[in-house]
């Protein structure tokens, strides 16, 4: 073990920082999803992955990265919303199971969709940012963590800004939260849960691109990334994207800082780390840090 | 009277059928098909647990795969013992009693009443939340557990697994070894199936039932919600951990990556699209998960390979068309089949005994 300097920890937080931001990304769509379909997206994971390579594909056939990030976005929105309209909309009104195994039938689908398509040899994906550390007052921080961190960010701030200011984010949420009253103001449900779920595909799709450069292109890249936003997402409490994008951020530093100063859980138990912290919190506050506690009217 | 037969004929017959059927196999096989078949009954095993938890108290796990993991492990500690561990070069910590080695038959109630331990502690807070917590928790589980078999590899062998020796036929049997380790299997799975049929017709299904269909109502009848799925949960870890127990010893090898994420959502896939809340069901999850992933790669009939990704998206299809048309899936189309039957031998059944029409199955 290295000596403790404190250089390397701040670098370490920014590390982390940049890794939460992604696990933020990812739990934030699945908290859209939980918010308006009351269902945890479990082939989110494989939807991200699936778009990952749809960019990687764009990239090959020559577009610079920036348009192929962006025509991805689309073509994850319309993705997503397809879903919903075709695979989840037969089931809504079923009972939770019944959803919960749809979107893990589409986890298997999508995945051997993934290999099927393109394969399941690991692929290099190029990243916007340069590979270089600048240096601030002494601590080495990687371009392309400040870039991961920035993009994710400034995705988040967009949607906040969507949901905050705009008549459809209004829509949206009034919908998530009493679909029977938004109904009858005119307000079209179904088609606001489709486009939740294209935002949500959306978000994922920028945690792929995001994650690809490091982890590489396979079709279980996500896997990890997904266990990670599911901690993330139950930490900040499932129903709450603030809570999502805390929770992310502080599971990425906390996950990272534990990996490297504590020699029990070092590299290898990063991840069952992850499961201790998403268990604690289910045992002490299953509502998460700023979810609402459930309450059931008997 | 004759319809009384009649009935309960309609429902041995079944199991008859399936009984002769096994042990035709294992006297006319050969060596590779019979290796198939054992297989079945390991998965079998396996998903007549899941089963219970799924299609009976309606919980979803997607981490039985990692509860086969530990009665692995279980099985190949315990067959080894400190001596065999030794031999790798491995030292288990004093205070963990390994033992010295054991027969393999014997370590099957180990791994059964062991995973079914860690079933149950794992349950007390993975079943907390309303809804899918424990699904949550338990995919978390199944794709950070390898990880934590790697860490340990002082009792685990690591990343390199351990191997085990060959069982030998007992009782001086004049029968191959892999003749006997299919008897063996169909042998624990027969026990597994008696054990779960007593378990879902009396009481404790009953309560796991009502919970499933109506939690609120089972409470205010004084079904505790805790208790309940904790036991289901318990118990069908415990199915796990005997059906990772039989695998260990079938391969004779185990290492972290025997049991990947995949190994655990197929299997929920299998039990769902063999028909949840049937017994049956688990038996055809069985047949499906071994024999769809040869028949997807490779039709019959139509000459053309479709490659190794085919299965999981034949697979995923398949679970999403039954959820939306067939919610008890293939045991449940079957049932259905015979419903008119049945349901002309219940009336003709001239009996004072109330008839108590079974759970709609529809909201498995």
């Amino acid at each position: 073990m290295l000596a403790f300097t404190w250089p390397e920890f701040f670098q370490q937080i920014t590390s982390g920082l940049a890794s939460g931001a992604i696990y933020a990304s990812l739990a934030l769509a699945l908290v859209l999803i939980y918010r308006a379909t009351d269902v945890i997206n479990f082939a989110q994971g494989e939807m991200a992955t699936f778009t990952t390579y749809i960019a990687w594909m764009l990239m090959q056939h020559g577009l610079p990265y920036w348009p192929a990030f962006v025509l991805t976005l689309v073509i994850a929105f319309a993705g997503g919303f397809a879903i919903e309209r075709v695979v989840i909309r037969p089931v809504e009104n079923r009972p939770e199971i019944v959803i919960v195994i749809v979107t893990i039938g589409m986890l298997i689908a999508i995945n051997g969709l993934t290999g099927w398509i393109w394969g399941s040899e690991v692929k290099a994906f190029d990243s916007p940012f340069p590979n270089r550390t600048v240096d601030v007052a002494g601590v080495a921080i990687s371009l392309q963590d400040v870039g991961t961190f920035c993009v994710c960010l400034a995705t988040v701030l967009v949607l906040w800004l969507f949901f905050r200011f705009t008549t459809l984010g209004l829509a949206m949420r009034a919908a998530a939260v009493n679909p029977g009253a938004s109904r009858l103001l005119g307000v079209r449900v179904g088609w606001m849960l489709a486009i939740g779920w294209g935002l949500a595909a959306a978000l994922g799709a920028v945690a792929g691109m995001m994650a690809a450069p490091t982890t590489f292109l396979d079709p279980n890249m996500m896997l990890v990334i997904l266990i990670y936003a599911f901690a993330a997402a139950v930490l900040g409490g499932i129903d709450s994207p603030v809570g999502a994008v805390v929770g992310g951020l502080t599971l990425g530093v906390l996950v990272n800082l534990l990996g490297r100063y504590v020699a029990f859980v070092g590299e290898e138990l990063r991840l069952p780390t992850a499961l201790a912290i998403l268990l604690t919190v289910l045992v002490i506050r299953p509502q998460g840090l700023f979810g609402h506690a459930v309450v059931r009217r008997v | 009277m004759i319809a009384r037969a009649a009935l309960i004929a309609l429902r041995l017959l079944p199991v008859a059928v399936t009984v002769v059927l096994v042990v035709l196999i294992g006297q006319r096989a050969g060596e590779f098909r019979l290796d198939e078949f054992t297989y079945v009954a390991i998965y079998f095993a396996a998903l007549l647990g899941l089963n219970m938890l799924t299609g009976y108290n309606g919980q979803i796990s997607l981490g039985h795969g990692a509860f086969m993991c530990i009665g692995a492990y279980v099985a190949a500690v315990a067959v080894l013992g400190r001596p065999g561990l030794a031999l790798y070069g491995h030292h288990p910590p004093d205070w963990l009693p390994v033992g010295d080695g054991m027969r393999p038959v014997f370590t099957i109630p180990l791994a059964f009443v062991l995973t079914g331990a860690v079933g149950f502690l794992f349950g007390i807070p993975a079943l907390r939340l309303a809804g899918v917590s424990l699904a949550l928790a338990t995919f978390a589980m199944a794709v950070s557990l390898p990880a934590i078999a790697k860490k340990f590899e002082n009792v685990t062998g690591g990343g390199g697994g351990v191997n085990l020796p060959l069982p030998h036929t007992p009782f001086g049997w004049d029968i191959s070894t892999k003749r006997w380790l299919y008897y063996e299997a169909w042998g624990v799975a027969a026990v597994l199936f008696v054990l779960s049929w007593l378990l879902v017709r009396g009481r404790v299904g009953r309560a796991w039932r009502a919970i499933r269909d109506r939690e609120v109502a089972a409470t205010a009848s004084g079904v505790s919600p805790a208790v309940y799925k904790t036991l289901a949960f318990a118990v069908s870890s415990a199915f796990a951990g005997a059906a990772g127990a039989l695998l260990a010893i079938q391969v004779s090898y185990v290492n972290p990556d025997t049991f990947p994420i995949s190994l655990s959502v197929l299997l929920l896939a299998s039990v769902v699209i063999g028909g949840l809340g049937s017994l049956s069901g688990a038996l055809f999850g069985a047949l499906l998960y071994e024999f769809l992933p040869i028949y997807a790669q490779e039709p019959p009939l139509v000459h053309f390979a479709f490659g190794k990704q085919a299965p999981a998206v034949v697979f995923g299809v398949l679970l999403i068309l039954i959820m939306y048309a067939l919610p008890g899936g293939f045991a449940g189309a079957i049932r259905r089949m015979f419903a008119p039957l049945t349901r002309f031998l219940r009336e003709r059944q001239n009996t004072r005994e109330p008839i108590l029409e079974p759970a709609r199955r529809g909201e498995a």
